[in-house]
Protein backbone atom coordinates (compact mmCIF):
# COMPACT_ATOMS: atom_id res chain seq x y z
CA UNK A 1 0.00 0.00 0.00
CA UNK A 2 1.27 3.62 -0.80
CA UNK A 3 1.81 6.11 1.69
CA UNK A 4 3.58 9.67 1.66
CA UNK A 5 6.02 10.04 4.25
CA UNK A 6 8.67 11.35 2.15
CA UNK A 7 8.32 14.10 -0.99
CA UNK A 8 10.91 11.30 -2.41
CA UNK A 9 8.26 8.37 -2.22
CA UNK A 10 6.84 9.47 -5.36
CA UNK A 11 8.59 9.65 -8.35
CA UNK A 12 8.95 12.48 -11.01
CA UNK A 13 5.98 11.00 -12.88
CA UNK A 14 3.50 10.66 -10.55
CA UNK A 15 3.76 14.31 -9.01
CA UNK A 16 3.43 15.06 -12.90
CA UNK A 17 0.53 13.05 -13.00
CA UNK A 18 -1.32 14.89 -9.89
CA UNK A 19 -0.46 17.85 -10.97
CA UNK A 20 -2.57 17.23 -14.05
CA UNK A 21 -4.79 16.22 -12.08
CA UNK A 22 -5.02 19.24 -9.38
CA UNK A 23 -4.76 21.58 -12.46
CA UNK A 24 -8.07 19.61 -13.83
CA UNK A 25 -9.72 20.54 -10.34
CA UNK A 26 -8.94 23.69 -10.66
CA UNK A 27 -10.56 23.61 -13.99
CA UNK A 28 -13.92 21.66 -13.89
CA UNK A 29 -14.25 21.39 -9.52
CA UNK A 30 -17.62 19.70 -10.66
CA UNK A 31 -16.26 16.37 -11.47
CA UNK A 32 -14.62 15.98 -8.33
CA UNK A 33 -17.60 16.51 -6.18
CA UNK A 34 -18.19 12.69 -5.49
CA UNK A 35 -14.88 11.38 -6.15
CA UNK A 36 -14.62 10.42 -2.62
CA UNK A 37 -18.14 9.88 -1.49
CA UNK A 38 -18.27 7.52 1.69
CA UNK A 39 -14.67 7.62 2.40
CA UNK A 40 -13.53 9.01 5.21
CA UNK A 41 -10.14 11.32 6.25
CA UNK A 42 -8.62 11.43 9.51
CA UNK A 43 -6.38 14.57 10.39
CA UNK A 44 -4.27 13.35 13.42
CA UNK A 45 -2.92 16.60 14.64
CA UNK A 46 -0.60 16.01 17.37
CA UNK A 47 0.69 19.71 16.40
CA UNK A 48 -1.37 22.76 16.16
CA UNK A 49 -1.75 23.62 12.89
CA UNK A 50 -4.10 26.01 10.61
CA UNK A 51 -3.66 25.48 7.41
CA UNK A 52 -2.67 22.13 6.54
CA UNK A 53 -5.17 20.50 8.59
CA UNK A 54 -7.91 22.71 6.77
CA UNK A 55 -6.44 22.37 3.65
CA UNK A 56 -6.90 18.66 4.07
CA UNK A 57 -10.89 19.18 5.34
CA UNK A 58 -11.42 21.50 2.90
CA UNK A 59 -9.74 18.62 0.19
CA UNK A 60 -12.05 15.78 1.32
CA UNK A 61 -14.95 17.89 1.79
CA UNK A 62 -15.03 19.38 -1.53
CA UNK A 63 -14.62 15.28 -3.07
CA UNK A 64 -17.31 14.69 -1.27
CA UNK A 65 -15.74 12.93 1.42
CA UNK A 66 -16.47 12.99 5.19
CA UNK A 67 -13.74 14.19 8.08
CA UNK A 68 -12.65 13.08 11.49
CA UNK A 69 -9.88 14.20 13.80
CA UNK A 70 -8.09 15.87 16.49
CA UNK A 71 -6.42 19.08 16.54
CA UNK A 72 -3.87 18.99 19.37
CA UNK A 73 -1.97 16.23 21.30
CA UNK A 74 -3.97 16.82 24.59
CA UNK A 75 -7.53 16.46 22.82
CA UNK A 76 -6.31 12.90 22.03
CA UNK A 77 -4.87 10.01 23.95
CA UNK A 78 -1.43 11.17 23.14
CA UNK A 79 -1.72 12.92 26.30
CA UNK A 80 -2.24 9.64 28.43
CA UNK A 81 0.79 8.13 27.39
CA UNK A 82 -0.21 6.08 24.08
CA UNK A 83 2.02 5.45 21.70
CA UNK A 84 1.84 6.50 17.79
CA UNK A 85 1.47 2.62 16.75
CA UNK A 86 -1.42 2.30 19.39
CA UNK A 87 -3.38 4.96 18.16
CA UNK A 88 -3.15 4.62 14.05
CA UNK A 89 -4.18 0.92 15.06
CA UNK A 90 -7.01 2.08 16.40
CA UNK A 91 -8.27 5.46 14.01
CA UNK A 92 -7.38 2.98 10.80
CA UNK A 93 -10.35 1.27 12.11
CA UNK A 94 -12.55 4.47 12.03
CA UNK A 95 -11.31 6.46 8.18
CA UNK A 96 -10.41 5.14 4.84
CA UNK A 97 -6.88 7.73 4.70
CA UNK A 98 -5.17 9.30 7.44
CA UNK A 99 -3.46 12.56 7.31
CA UNK A 100 -1.03 12.87 10.39
CA UNK A 101 1.09 15.60 12.16
CA UNK A 102 3.63 14.93 14.72
CA UNK A 103 6.34 16.69 16.37
CA UNK A 104 8.29 13.64 16.65
CA UNK A 105 10.62 13.36 13.50
CA UNK A 106 9.24 9.76 11.77
CA UNK A 107 6.27 9.43 13.53
CA UNK A 108 4.00 9.07 10.25
CA UNK A 109 7.00 6.78 9.43
CA UNK A 110 6.23 4.54 12.27
CA UNK A 111 1.97 4.84 11.69
CA UNK A 112 2.51 3.77 8.38
CA UNK A 113 4.27 0.18 9.33
CA UNK A 114 1.37 -0.26 11.67
CA UNK A 115 -1.21 1.35 9.64
CA UNK A 116 -3.90 -0.95 6.95
CA UNK A 117 -4.84 2.69 5.51
CA UNK A 118 -2.90 4.81 3.42
CA UNK A 119 -0.96 7.59 5.98
CA UNK A 120 0.30 10.79 4.65
CA UNK A 121 2.64 12.54 6.22
CA UNK A 122 0.97 16.30 7.65
CA UNK A 123 4.82 17.44 9.24
CA UNK A 124 7.11 15.61 11.26
CA UNK A 125 8.91 17.91 13.66
CA UNK A 126 11.39 19.81 11.80
CA UNK A 127 11.92 16.47 9.31
CA UNK A 128 9.50 16.33 6.50
CA UNK A 129 6.46 17.89 5.29
CA UNK A 130 6.06 16.90 1.54
CA UNK A 131 2.41 18.00 0.93
CA UNK A 132 3.81 21.28 1.73
CA UNK A 133 6.10 20.37 -1.25
CA UNK A 134 3.51 18.92 -3.44
CA UNK A 135 1.91 22.70 -3.28
CA UNK A 136 5.17 24.25 -3.64
CA UNK A 137 5.29 22.32 -6.62
CA UNK A 138 1.77 22.93 -8.48
CA UNK A 139 2.58 26.82 -7.77
CA UNK A 140 5.77 27.07 -9.47
CA UNK A 141 4.08 24.91 -12.17
CA UNK A 142 1.54 27.58 -12.44
CA UNK A 143 3.25 30.21 -12.32
CA UNK A 144 6.38 29.26 -13.75
CA UNK A 145 5.01 26.92 -16.01
CA UNK A 146 8.15 24.94 -16.19
CA UNK A 147 10.51 22.91 -13.15
CA UNK A 148 13.64 23.22 -15.64
CA UNK A 149 15.94 25.55 -16.05
CA UNK A 150 15.21 27.65 -13.12
CA UNK A 151 17.68 29.89 -10.07
CA UNK A 152 16.33 29.09 -6.54
CA UNK A 153 16.48 30.80 -3.90
CA UNK A 154 16.01 29.85 -0.50
CA UNK A 155 15.72 32.68 2.31
CA UNK A 156 15.22 32.20 5.76
CA UNK A 157 15.74 29.49 8.28
CA UNK A 158 17.29 26.77 6.04
CA UNK A 159 17.88 24.41 9.05
CA UNK A 160 15.28 23.50 10.81
CA UNK A 161 12.61 24.64 7.91
CA UNK A 162 11.42 20.91 7.02
CA UNK A 163 10.13 22.03 4.23
CA UNK A 164 13.44 23.75 2.28
CA UNK A 165 15.17 20.17 2.57
CA UNK A 166 11.65 18.53 0.92
CA UNK A 167 11.71 21.61 -1.61
CA UNK A 168 15.56 21.08 -2.60
CA UNK A 169 15.18 17.36 -3.07
CA UNK A 170 11.75 17.46 -5.29
CA UNK A 171 13.31 20.23 -7.56
CA UNK A 172 17.15 18.61 -7.84
CA UNK A 173 15.21 16.01 -9.66
CA UNK A 174 15.03 18.47 -12.54
CA UNK A 175 17.38 19.75 -15.13
CA UNK A 176 19.17 23.25 -15.22
CA UNK A 177 18.58 23.97 -11.81
CA UNK A 178 20.49 26.12 -9.73
CA UNK A 179 20.60 26.83 -6.33
CA UNK A 180 20.78 30.16 -4.33
CA UNK A 181 20.65 29.46 -0.32
CA UNK A 182 20.24 32.52 1.71
CA UNK A 183 20.66 32.10 5.56
CA UNK A 184 22.74 33.51 8.51
CA UNK A 185 25.51 30.90 9.69
CA UNK A 186 23.71 29.36 12.15
CA UNK A 187 20.88 28.52 10.12
CA UNK A 188 22.94 27.01 6.96
CA UNK A 189 21.25 23.92 5.13
CA UNK A 190 22.51 21.07 6.85
CA UNK A 191 25.39 19.10 4.84
CA UNK A 192 23.27 16.47 4.88
CA UNK A 193 21.39 17.54 2.51
CA UNK A 194 23.61 19.43 0.41
CA UNK A 195 25.74 16.72 -0.20
CA UNK A 196 22.51 14.12 -0.82
CA UNK A 197 20.60 16.31 -3.25
CA UNK A 198 23.06 19.46 -4.37
CA UNK A 199 26.49 18.02 -4.37
CA UNK A 200 25.70 14.38 -5.50
CA UNK A 201 23.99 15.78 -8.88
CA UNK A 202 26.67 18.45 -9.49
CA UNK A 203 24.05 21.15 -9.49
CA UNK A 204 25.70 24.23 -8.81
CA UNK A 205 24.60 26.57 -6.00
CA UNK A 206 25.82 29.10 -3.78
CA UNK A 207 25.67 30.14 -0.24
CA UNK A 208 25.51 33.61 0.51
CA UNK A 209 23.81 35.84 4.07
CA UNK A 210 22.85 38.89 2.26
CA UNK A 211 19.54 38.44 0.39
CA UNK A 212 19.83 42.06 -1.35
CA UNK A 213 23.11 40.62 -2.90
CA UNK A 214 21.33 38.19 -5.00
CA UNK A 215 17.94 38.25 -5.35
CA UNK A 216 18.65 39.62 -8.70
CA UNK A 217 19.34 36.74 -10.26
CA UNK A 218 16.37 34.60 -9.04
CA UNK A 219 13.40 33.17 -10.81
CA UNK A 220 11.49 31.52 -7.57
CA UNK A 221 12.20 32.94 -4.14
CA UNK A 222 11.30 30.76 -1.60
CA UNK A 223 10.84 32.63 1.82
CA UNK A 224 10.78 30.85 5.22
CA UNK A 225 9.91 31.80 8.74
CA UNK A 226 12.39 31.48 11.88
CA UNK A 227 10.59 28.71 13.87
CA UNK A 228 10.38 29.52 17.75
CA UNK A 229 9.06 25.95 18.17
CA UNK A 230 12.36 24.88 16.40
CA UNK A 231 14.86 26.32 19.15
CA UNK A 232 15.76 24.91 22.61
CA UNK A 233 17.06 28.00 23.38
CA UNK A 234 15.12 31.55 23.44
CA UNK A 235 18.49 33.93 23.20
CA UNK A 236 19.36 31.99 19.59
CA UNK A 237 15.36 31.97 18.43
CA UNK A 238 15.62 35.94 19.30
CA UNK A 239 18.50 36.79 17.89
CA UNK A 240 17.70 35.26 14.43
CA UNK A 241 13.84 35.70 13.86
CA UNK A 242 14.86 39.10 12.50
CA UNK A 243 17.25 38.23 9.97
CA UNK A 244 15.70 38.45 6.72
CA UNK A 245 13.02 40.68 5.32
CA UNK A 246 11.88 41.32 2.50
CA UNK A 247 11.19 44.91 1.34
CA UNK A 248 9.59 46.65 -1.80
CA UNK A 249 12.75 48.21 -1.58
CA UNK A 250 14.14 44.71 -2.06
CA UNK A 251 11.55 43.69 -5.22
CA UNK A 252 12.73 46.62 -7.00
CA UNK A 253 15.92 44.69 -7.24
CA UNK A 254 14.43 41.26 -8.71
CA UNK A 255 13.18 40.16 -11.80
CA UNK A 256 9.79 41.04 -13.30
CA UNK A 257 8.87 37.50 -13.37
CA UNK A 258 10.07 36.25 -10.02
CA UNK A 259 7.89 34.55 -7.82
CA UNK A 260 7.66 34.72 -4.20
CA UNK A 261 6.84 31.48 -2.74
CA UNK A 262 5.98 31.20 1.33
CA UNK A 263 4.57 27.72 3.00
CA UNK A 264 3.22 30.08 5.81
CA UNK A 265 2.43 31.43 8.49
CA UNK A 266 4.26 34.41 8.24
CA UNK A 267 5.37 36.76 10.46
CA UNK A 268 7.42 39.73 9.98
CA UNK A 269 9.84 37.87 7.17
CA UNK A 270 7.29 39.26 4.29
CA UNK A 271 6.67 43.33 4.47
CA UNK A 272 2.62 43.10 4.33
CA UNK A 273 3.43 46.24 1.40
CA UNK A 274 5.00 43.30 -0.45
CA UNK A 275 1.43 41.56 -0.73
CA UNK A 276 0.08 43.33 -3.44
CA UNK A 277 3.13 42.62 -6.15
CA UNK A 278 1.54 40.62 -8.49
CA UNK A 279 4.87 38.37 -8.00
CA UNK A 280 3.34 37.60 -4.69
CA UNK A 281 2.50 34.14 -4.95
CA UNK A 282 1.88 32.87 -1.23
CA UNK A 283 -2.06 33.45 -1.28
CA UNK A 284 -2.25 31.46 -4.48
CA UNK A 285 -0.19 28.89 -2.85
CA UNK A 286 -1.90 28.42 0.09
CA UNK A 287 -4.75 27.83 -2.93
CA UNK A 288 -3.06 25.44 -4.82
CA UNK A 289 -2.41 23.18 -1.08
CA UNK A 290 -6.06 22.12 -1.10
CA UNK A 291 -6.16 21.30 -4.78
CA UNK A 292 -3.01 19.01 -4.50
CA UNK A 293 -4.29 16.90 -1.52
CA UNK A 294 -7.42 16.36 -2.96
CA UNK A 295 -5.43 15.06 -6.38
CA UNK A 296 -3.37 12.71 -3.31
CA UNK A 297 -6.11 11.81 -1.36
CA UNK A 298 -7.52 10.17 -4.73
CA UNK A 299 -4.64 8.84 -5.56
CA UNK A 300 -3.80 6.92 -2.44
CA UNK A 301 -7.55 6.13 -2.16
CA UNK A 302 -7.51 4.60 -5.34
CA UNK A 303 -4.48 2.71 -4.71
CA UNK A 304 -5.32 1.21 -1.58
CA UNK A 305 -8.34 -0.07 -3.40
CA UNK A 306 -6.30 -1.84 -5.84
CA UNK B 1 51.43 -8.07 31.09
CA UNK B 2 50.91 -11.75 30.13
CA UNK B 3 47.28 -12.66 29.14
CA UNK B 4 46.86 -16.67 28.21
CA UNK B 5 46.64 -17.74 24.88
CA UNK B 6 43.49 -18.80 23.81
CA UNK B 7 43.14 -22.70 22.92
CA UNK B 8 39.52 -23.00 21.41
CA UNK B 9 37.56 -18.86 20.39
CA UNK B 10 37.69 -15.96 18.79
CA UNK B 11 40.18 -12.87 19.01
CA UNK B 12 39.06 -9.75 18.22
CA UNK B 13 41.99 -7.50 17.35
CA UNK B 14 43.04 -3.73 15.72
CA UNK B 15 40.31 -2.35 17.54
CA UNK B 16 40.48 1.37 17.78
CA UNK B 17 41.72 2.26 21.52
CA UNK B 18 38.83 3.14 23.82
CA UNK B 19 36.92 0.75 21.68
CA UNK B 20 36.49 -2.31 23.21
CA UNK B 21 34.60 -1.80 26.55
CA UNK B 22 31.62 -0.49 24.09
CA UNK B 23 32.32 -3.32 22.24
CA UNK B 24 31.58 -5.94 25.18
CA UNK B 25 28.79 -4.18 25.51
CA UNK B 26 27.16 -3.60 22.09
CA UNK B 27 28.15 -7.51 21.79
CA UNK B 28 26.51 -8.52 24.66
CA UNK B 29 29.70 -10.48 25.77
CA UNK B 30 28.99 -9.11 29.42
CA UNK B 31 26.49 -12.27 29.12
CA UNK B 32 28.82 -14.89 28.32
CA UNK B 33 29.78 -17.74 30.82
CA UNK B 34 33.13 -18.39 29.14
CA UNK B 35 36.61 -16.55 29.62
CA UNK B 36 36.56 -12.94 28.02
CA UNK B 37 40.10 -10.92 28.34
CA UNK B 38 39.08 -7.42 27.25
CA UNK B 39 43.21 -5.63 27.15
CA UNK B 40 43.24 -1.96 26.35
CA UNK B 41 46.13 0.31 25.02
CA UNK B 42 48.28 -2.65 23.93
CA UNK B 43 50.84 -1.86 21.74
CA UNK B 44 49.96 -1.70 18.14
CA UNK B 45 52.72 -0.88 15.37
CA UNK B 46 50.02 0.53 12.55
CA UNK B 47 48.41 2.43 15.23
CA UNK B 48 50.39 2.99 18.35
CA UNK B 49 47.68 1.91 20.63
CA UNK B 50 44.79 -0.96 20.27
CA UNK B 51 42.48 -2.70 22.36
CA UNK B 52 42.43 -6.48 21.82
CA UNK B 53 38.87 -8.76 22.93
CA UNK B 54 39.66 -13.06 23.47
CA UNK B 55 36.75 -14.89 24.19
CA UNK B 56 37.57 -18.50 25.50
CA UNK B 57 34.79 -20.09 23.10
CA UNK B 58 33.74 -20.29 19.30
CA UNK B 59 30.38 -17.63 19.92
CA UNK B 60 28.49 -16.30 16.96
CA UNK B 61 29.83 -12.50 17.03
CA UNK B 62 27.38 -9.96 14.74
CA UNK B 63 29.76 -8.81 12.59
CA UNK B 64 27.27 -6.32 11.36
CA UNK B 65 26.77 -4.65 14.68
CA UNK B 66 31.06 -5.08 15.51
CA UNK B 67 31.83 -3.01 11.79
CA UNK B 68 29.34 -0.48 12.69
CA UNK B 69 31.43 0.51 16.24
CA UNK B 70 34.68 -0.27 14.72
CA UNK B 71 35.37 -1.27 10.94
CA UNK B 72 39.26 -1.66 11.46
CA UNK B 73 38.57 -4.23 13.92
CA UNK B 74 39.40 -7.90 12.77
CA UNK B 75 38.05 -11.60 13.54
CA UNK B 76 40.34 -14.12 14.22
CA UNK B 77 38.99 -17.97 14.95
CA UNK B 78 41.29 -19.96 17.09
CA UNK B 79 40.86 -24.07 17.06
CA UNK B 80 43.91 -25.80 19.13
CA UNK B 81 46.04 -22.39 19.38
CA UNK B 82 46.09 -22.00 15.87
CA UNK B 83 44.42 -19.51 13.69
CA UNK B 84 41.95 -21.32 11.36
CA UNK B 85 39.80 -18.57 9.75
CA UNK B 86 39.89 -14.72 9.38
CA UNK B 87 36.52 -13.19 8.98
CA UNK B 88 35.89 -9.69 6.95
CA UNK B 89 33.94 -7.53 8.41
CA UNK B 90 31.49 -5.96 5.76
CA UNK B 91 29.14 -3.07 7.07
CA UNK B 92 25.19 -4.09 6.75
CA UNK B 93 23.08 -1.98 4.95
CA UNK B 94 20.74 -1.93 7.69
CA UNK B 95 21.44 -2.48 11.63
CA UNK B 96 18.77 -2.91 14.35
CA UNK B 97 19.00 -1.87 18.03
CA UNK B 98 22.90 -1.39 18.30
CA UNK B 99 22.45 2.00 18.46
CA UNK B 100 20.18 5.06 19.63
CA UNK B 101 19.26 8.10 18.08
CA UNK B 102 20.94 11.16 19.62
CA UNK B 103 18.36 13.34 18.11
CA UNK B 104 15.97 14.67 20.73
CA UNK B 105 13.32 15.20 18.48
CA UNK B 106 12.90 11.73 17.35
CA UNK B 107 10.18 9.21 17.45
CA UNK B 108 12.23 6.76 18.67
CA UNK B 109 13.17 9.31 21.89
CA UNK B 110 9.65 7.95 23.01
CA UNK B 111 7.50 5.69 21.26
CA UNK B 112 7.22 2.38 22.84
CA UNK B 113 9.50 -0.94 22.42
CA UNK B 114 10.15 1.31 18.97
CA UNK B 115 13.08 -1.09 16.90
CA UNK B 116 16.53 1.32 17.07
CA UNK B 117 16.68 1.10 13.08
CA UNK B 118 19.93 3.05 10.98
CA UNK B 119 20.43 2.63 7.47
CA UNK B 120 23.86 2.57 5.33
CA UNK B 121 24.04 5.88 3.69
CA UNK B 122 27.59 6.11 2.61
CA UNK B 123 30.09 3.01 2.94
CA UNK B 124 33.26 4.82 2.24
CA UNK B 125 32.33 6.59 5.50
CA UNK B 126 30.83 4.24 7.10
CA UNK B 127 27.82 6.94 7.95
CA UNK B 128 24.85 5.28 9.10
CA UNK B 129 21.37 7.86 9.33
CA UNK B 130 18.15 7.22 11.51
CA UNK B 131 15.95 5.56 9.55
CA UNK B 132 13.30 7.47 11.17
CA UNK B 133 14.70 10.92 11.43
CA UNK B 134 17.44 10.76 9.13
CA UNK B 135 20.10 11.84 11.88
CA UNK B 136 23.36 10.78 11.05
CA UNK B 137 24.68 8.24 13.95
CA UNK B 138 27.60 8.48 16.33
CA UNK B 139 29.04 5.07 15.65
Amino acid sequence: MKNLIDILDLSVEEIDAMIAVANDIIDHPENYREACKYKTLATLFFEPSTRTRLSFEAAMLELGGRVLGFSEASSSSASKGESVADTIAVCCGYADIIAMRHPKEGAPLVASMKATVPIINAGDGGHNHPTQTLTDLLTIKREKGRFDNLTVGLCGDLKFGRTVHSLIAAMSRYAGINFVLISPEELKVPSYVKNAYIKAKNIPYEQTTALENVIDKLDVLYMTRVQRERFFNEEDYLRLKDCYVLTPEKMAMAKKDLIVLHPLPRVNEISVAVDDDPRACYFRQARYGKFIRMALIMKLLEEASK
Amino acid sequence: MNIDSIINGIVIDHITAGKAMQIYTKLNLDALDCQVAIIKNASSNKNGRKDIIKIADEIDIDLGALAVICPTATVNIIRDSKVIEKRALKLPERIENVMRCKNPRCITTTEQEIRHIFILTNPETAEYRCMYCDTKANN
